[in-house]
């Protein structure tokens, strides 16, 4: 395809400076590109650097190095100001709904905030009569009841509060929705009626997401694309079903095993030992090697770049594992 | 809530001073009467009596009489007590209040632009905080005190003049900033890392407006707390600054001014000192009661919000 890319981030780097001297490589050289209207999934491991990417995709975070680009324009060092006016067509979703409402504001004035901060598309405020009526539209749109606009965010159960999270990042009738987790602390039956949401969302406005996750099953429900996050890097991109069936890497692997079960008498597969290396710990080769089960001597010398495996599926290991049966 | 009811009635008496210096007292608080004399128990007796010494050398003034008139006795120029008491409370409370509010508006400024903004704002304001501070808070306040009091301030068409109630209340309020700022910052410190924060910049709110919807209002716990303990330092600065005659000038009075005029009657008639003595510690005392239990109430709704 040669449709241009709603989101791509070129060697993209996000370092921490820590105390004695550590750095700490949250984001560690990575290119990515977001096609309109496709949902990527972005999967690893606690600490991998899913949320600070998805944080320095809409600048929420600012990258140590590379381009963020968005609708093609790079928006890597936009000043704030100017960062304002592409707001509206890129949103945010957080993991923790409750911590990304104020407490002390009632559900609409939370929503109606963008609305008044953001002019209309004739470049006029909007009246409150139209803030009013986006309001109820919105909560239509989410599943919420128009009262609960006069409630407060404590008032609500964690999947409600998602609910509202979601209302607000749409208020504005986004483009690119970056969801951090959105599902990661609700009750799996709640979070079932959310990622259901975010999939109806998506039809009904034509929305692009980056979908970020540590849960396989959600990944594989809603998005069309998956990476696969190790230490600050992409270990494997592709389509979904390739990936996730059919993974090349084998931290995919790892992954797709750790996933539990119903099958009786069915082993595990070997499942990764040990935690993954201390992100602030000095690396040579693949970012994998120290915890891969088929490492060779080429593993800790060179680190393998993402290449393509077959059409749709990318990987970043030398010694990639042929698509199973 | 026996300390509110405590700072309640003080407060009210004060303001009914002009109403018990008139109507009860039948007496003018702030003219000497040197030569006067009262009727007390159908005799009529002299505000200012001889000393009790053999030689009957020298005068002091009436003391405690506990009746309508000069129920505190007099001072020094034979002026009832009891009402200046009143008349002085009216002028400490209203400087220790306005110096309280004066000082959290300043401080909640300097707090929420140095925990919000951070860098180099942060870096002068903390700086210039700390220099602040490093300066005992009384020899700042009585420095400033001396400056403003001897040349009237001019700031160009405002003029204080050196008798402003003003004065005191300004130089209060500015001493104190840093104690108010510093947990004020570090309250901003902590919210600003909150994800509602990091969510209303995500919507393209600009950062004035987040400072003021989005942190402001979950300062208001802080200032609530702050705001009596801050009165209660102001009311014990007013009160340092005017019983050197560097606060409340005379002939007004306030409860510092009045314990200044007891000093020289402390072997004779105590009772000039310690009555606005007395009227200072329970002021302070319930001030800094109402703010622990304020701090305890709201800590306590603040942790089960966050447990829900």
């Amino acid at each position: 395809m040669t449709l241009t890319p709603l989101l791509e981030l070129r060697d993209l780097r996000k370092t921490y400076r820590l105390p004695r001297g550590r750095v700490l490589r949250a984001v560690d050289g990575l290119s990515l590109r977001v096609l309109p209207g496709e949902t990527l999934g972005l999967v690893g491991e606690s600490g991998c650097g899913k949320s600070t990417l998805g944080r320095c995709m809409l600048r929420l975070a600012d990258p140590s190095s590379g381009q963020i680009l968005f609708e093609g324009r790079d928006i890597t060092t936009l000043p704030e100001r100017r960062l304002r006016a592409l707001r509206p067509r890129m949103q945010m979703v957080f993991q923790d709904s409750s911590a990304a409402l104020n407490p002390r504001r009632r559900i609409g004035d939370l929503l109606a905030e963008p609305l008044r901060v953001h002019p209309a598309p004739d470049g006029r405020r909007r009246p409150a009569s139209v803030i009013a009526a986006r309001l109820s539209e919105l909560m239509d749109l989410v599943g919420l009841p128009v009262q609960a606009l006069e409630r407060y965010p404590h008032e609500f159960s964690g999947g409600q509060r998602q609910r509202i999270n979601i209302a607000r990042a749409l208020a504005l009738t986004p483009r690119l929705v970056v969801a951090d987790e959105p599902v990661s602390a609700l009750d799996v039956s709640v979070q079932a009626q959310i990622v259901n949401l975010f999939a109806d969302l998506r039809r009904e406005l034509g929305l692009t997401y980056v979908f970020i996750a540590h849960d396989l099953a959600v990944v594989r429900q809603i998005s069309s694309r998956v990476a696969v996050m190790y230490l600050g890097a992409i270990v494997e991109l592709g389509e979904t079903d390739g990936v996730l069936h059919h993974p090349a890497h084998p931290y995919t692997t790892a992954l797709t095993a750790a996933v539990p079960r119903a099958v009786v008498g069915h082993p595990h597969a070997p499942v990764l030992r040990g935690d993954a290396p201390s992100p602030t710990a000095p690396r040579t080769g693949c970012r994998f090697h120290a915890r891969c089960p088929q490492a060779q001597a080429r593993c800790a010398q060179e680190e393998p770049a993402l290449h393509t495996l077959r059409p749709g599926h990318a990987v970043a290991c030398h010694f990639p594992l042929p698509p199973g049966p | 809530m026996v300390a509110l009811g405590v700072l309640a009635l003080m407060a009210l008496a004060s303001l009914l001073a002009p109403l018990y210096a008139h109507d009860v007292a039948h007496t003018d608080p702030f003219a000497s009467n040197v030569a006067g004399t009262i009727m007390l128990d159908g005799r009529e007796v002299d505000i200012m009596q001889p000393n009790d010494n053999p030689l009957h050398l020298g005068l002091s003034p009436i003391g405690p009489t506990w009746r309508a008139a000069y129920l505190l006795g007099a001072d020094s120029q034979g002026r009832d007590v009891a009402a200046r008491l009143l008349y002085g409370g009216r002028n400490s409370l209203l400087i220790a209040a306005g110096a309280a509010v004066l000082c959290l508006l300043l401080a909640g400024v300097a707090g929420i632009a140095a925990g919000f903004l951070g860098g180099v704002v942060d870096t002068l304001l903390s700086r210039l905080m700390d220099i602040m501070w490093a300066v005992p808070v009384y020899l700042f306040a009585i420095s400033l005190s001396i400056v403003m009091v001897s040349q009237s301030v001019r700031l160009g068409p405002f003029v204080l003049h050196a008798d402003s109630l003003l004065i005191p209340v300004f130089i209060i309020a500015l001493v104190y900033v840093p104690y108010a700022a510093r947990p004020i910052r570090g309250r901003v410190l902590a919210l600003r890392q909150a994800e509602f924060v990091t969510a209303a910049r995500g919507l393209g709110v600009p950062v004035w407006r987040i400072m003021l919807r989005d942190i402001l209002p979950n300062l208001a716990t802080t200032l609530v707390m702050l705001g009596p303990l801050v009165m209660a330092l102001a009311l014990l600065a007013e009160s340092a600054l005017s019983f050197l005659s560097l606060g409340v000038q005379a002939p007004q009075a306030s409860w510092g001014t009045i314990i200044q005029d007891g000093e020289g009657l402390i072997y004779t008639r105590p009772m000039v000192a310690i009555a606005p003595g007395l009227a200072i510690v329970i002021v302070v005392l319930a001030l800094n009661i109402l703010g622990d239990g304020l701090r305890d109430a709201l800590d306590v709704r603040d942790s089960g919000r966050r447990a829900s």
